[in-house]
């Protein structure tokens, strides 16, 4: 079973490092192949890789493909879609400190 | 994955007790509280050190037999962490590995392996996946 889906990070800081932590740790939870590329780059990378997710360092307004390929994909492509929607359960409360010093170095 | 139905551990080892500290506190915000850790860092007097009596401590504090990974920064914390694996004998001491990573990175690339189940080599080798870069 194969499924895919896009969508467009609003994240403010991007795919950063816990959104990042968070969007592996999900991808972990499937037994299916799980892949994403950005910008229509054709060059897919494994979402459960911290390391690699980490360093797209994909910024707000990445257009961010997602495909899944086994057991569940359906599943899991929609629930790490919406992981990205919900801006990784980041929207609302106090900034997170690894975000301020984010903030802070790209101002 | 690792089938002992337990997570790998972390330790992280620091010349300075507030970096072991700040490092596990990034750990356990970024990552969450499902992997086995620990920290050490500093001397008795309260100054800059490690002590390879502290590091067993916190080895064993977090050892199951998925194993556990070491972070350290500099020279001394390695060689007294290479001394207290030593110490636990075999065959304990070949479920514990020191990783060649940077320790703040490397503590969080490889908690947030562990937390997945992976093996105590998956979680090494995430670690180490950052060294080239």
């Amino acid at each position: 079973m194969v499924a895919q889906t896009d969508i467009v990070i609003t994240h403010r800081v991007g795919l950063h490092a816990r959104p990042s932590v968070k969007f592996t740790k999900l991808a972990k939870t499937f037994d299916c192949k799980i892949e994403v590329s950005v910008n229509d780059t054709d060059k897919w990378i494994d979402a459960k890789s911290i390391v690699k997710i980490m360093g797209m360092k994909a910024p707000a307004g990445t257009q961010l493909h997602i495909r899944a390929d086994g057991a569940a994909a359906d599943e899991a492509v929609a629930a790490l879609h919406g992981l990205v929607e919900r801006d990784f359960d980041e929207r609302q409360g106090a900034v997170p400190a690894d975000e301020k010093i984010a903030d802070a170095n790209s101002a | 994955m690792s089938d002992t139905g337990q997570n790998v551990g972390i330790v992280i080892v620091s010349h300075s007790p507030m970096v072991a500290e700040g490092t596990a506190q990034m750990v356990r915000q970024m990552v969450g509280g499902e992997v086995p850790l620990a920290w050490c860092g500093g001397d008795l007097d309260g100054g800059l050190g490690t002590s390879v009596e502290a590091i067993s401590n916190a080895i064993n504090s977090v050892w199951s037999e998925a194993g556990v990974a070491v972070l350290v920064d500099l020279g001394g914390a390695e060689t007294n962490s290479e001394m207290a694996i030593e110490f636990m004998g075999a065959p304990k001491r070949d479920t514990i590995v020191i990783c060649n990573a940077p320790i703040v990175e490397g503590a969080v690339m490889a908690a947030t392996e562990a937390s997945g189940g992976a093996s105590l080599g998956e979680v090494v080798a995430t670690a180490q996946e950052l060294s080239p870069l």
